[in-house]
């Protein structure tokens, strides 16, 4: 092999705009237009990751669409929860198992986790946004003894679109940690909460002053979901939001998921909420 | 065995309240036991009574001809159900049923207008207490609306 071929193999797998190859391993359908991927590379193992980061999927001759990770990090393959809502997540969540896709990544910030040992966690989700707080849970909930009170708060539009129900019921059998959910609207069989998820905060079991908040969901919801925490004490540099916006090149060249002075793919997207707090509600940013 | 105003001293809505306000409104007062799938109320009816939750959770919920009722909202330990008592024509607009075995403090609607028609201080009182909740419930239903789980 010539010296120049050896300089580019090398260089290939570490530039950031070339997908890797991937197949899919497992396909499991989570709602009628939402499923769970799980991608191994077709050589070797695939890249450490932080729960927060999203890759980069790539429908091959159709496009790229980022998703956030939604496995866990002891689990050999990328785990990503994908929802049928465009040309190109409507070809990812159509792909079966052996079928192929290209991956880059992992890219952005993630939940601090580590941080947050020694203090209470409240997790809140909103329908989707669930998936990216998947892997933070996994990893607290296999350190629980690291944390004070865990408490999850879980909003959906209602019982039957739950994303990950059976593992919300599972994780409610523990004895250590909380959980909360609420739906937007259900018929009387259901028994648990009707409303949105931040009435719920409230009544949650945790030190807000010794708190730290992890937030994903609608931008609305999330909004909605800081003033609650804030009205009860909690500060802006304890609260942790996942944001959303157009990622493109997902390292902070494009500009296509620029919010006020920061890039989303690569300051984000999991953001301190003091850092956010003064652009968070102002519109077409 | 605890008295109307001790139980009502202790409830969320209550807190910090004098102990003056809260020995009027027990005046008012009575306790209820409400078995699942019990109504507390139905839509239509007078709004004779509204009710601080000790235990339970209630549904509010519409009931729609041809489909089985939908619950827009459940309240818990530390909240009130009913609002209707307080504007005329004080009729309740929907229903409310409890989802489990629920214990209430009901406060008589007639006796306790009555009794801040006649105290404007312990009418505004009781106002500072109601006007936050209806106002959070009222910003949470204009979430709830915006169907914000949904595709969009």
């Amino acid at each position: 092999m010539s010296m120049a071929g050896t300089d580019i193999a090398e260089l290939r797998p570490a530039d950031p705009f070339v997908p890797q190859i991937y197949r899919v391993d497992r396909v499991s359908r989570e709602l009628a237009d939402t499923v769970t991927l799980d991608l191994t590379p077709l050589s070797g193992s695939r890249p450490p990751f932080a729960p927060g980061q999203f890759n980069m999927l790539y429908a091959f001759g159709i496009g790229e669409v980022a998703i956030s990770m939604s496995g866990d990090r002891a689990h050999d393959a990328f785990v990503h929860t994908v929802r049928d809502v465009g040309a190109v997540s409507g070809a990812i969540a159509k792909l079966a198992p052996g079928a192929v896709i290209g991956l880059r990544g992992p890219f952005g910030t993630g939940w601090p986790v580590k941080e947050a040992e020694g203090s209470d966690i409240v997790i809140i989700a909103g329908g989707l946004g669930l998936a990216p707080l998947r892997p933070a849970i996994y990893e607290i909930l296999a350190n629980r003894g690291r944390y004070g009170r865990v408490v999850i708060l879980f909003g959906s539009r209602n019982p039957t679109e739950m994303l990950y129900r059976h593992e919300l019921e599972e994780w409610r059998q523990r004895l250590d940690i909380d959980i909360e959910v609420t739906v937007d609207h259900a018929d009387a069989d259901w028994r648990g909460n009707v409303g949105v998820v931040p009435a719920l905060i409230p009544r949650a079991a945790f030190d807000p002053h010794e708190a730290v908040a992890l937030i994903c969901g609608p931008e609305v919801m999330m909004r909605f979901t800081v003033n609650a925490l804030r009205d009860i004490g909690l500060t802006p540099e304890s609260i942790f939001l996942s944001m959303e916006r157009n990622m493109k090149c997902a390292i902070g060249l494009c500009g296509h998921c620029q919010f006020g002075s920061t890039f989303v793919c690569k300051d984000g997207p999991v953001m301190r909420f003091d850092r956010i707090a003064g652009i968070f509600t102002v519109r077409e940013i | 065995m605890a008295t109307l105003e001790q139980i009502l001293q202790e409830h969320p809505f209550f807190v910090d309240a004098p102990a003056e306000l809260v020995r009027l409104v027990a005046g008012c007062a009575r306790n209820h036991i409400f078995h699942a799938g019990e109504y507390l109320f139905h839509e239509g009816e007078p709004a004779n009574e509204f009710f601080l939750i000790r235990q339970g959770k209630v549904a509010l919920e519409i009931d729609a001809p041809g489909h089985a009722p939908i619950v827009f909202e459940t309240s818990g330990v530390g909240d009130f159900v009913g609002a209707s008592w307080l504007i005329p024509p004080y009729r309740w607009v929907f229903d409310a049923r409890a989802v489990e075995l629920t214990r209430a403090t009901g406060i008589d609607a007639a006796c306790l207008r009555g009794k801040c028609e006649a105290d404007h201080d312990l009418g505004y009182e009781m106002m500072k207490r109601f006007l936050p909740v209806l106002v959070r419930r009222l910003h949470a239903t204009r979430l709830q609306v915006l169907d914000v789980y949904g595709r969009h």
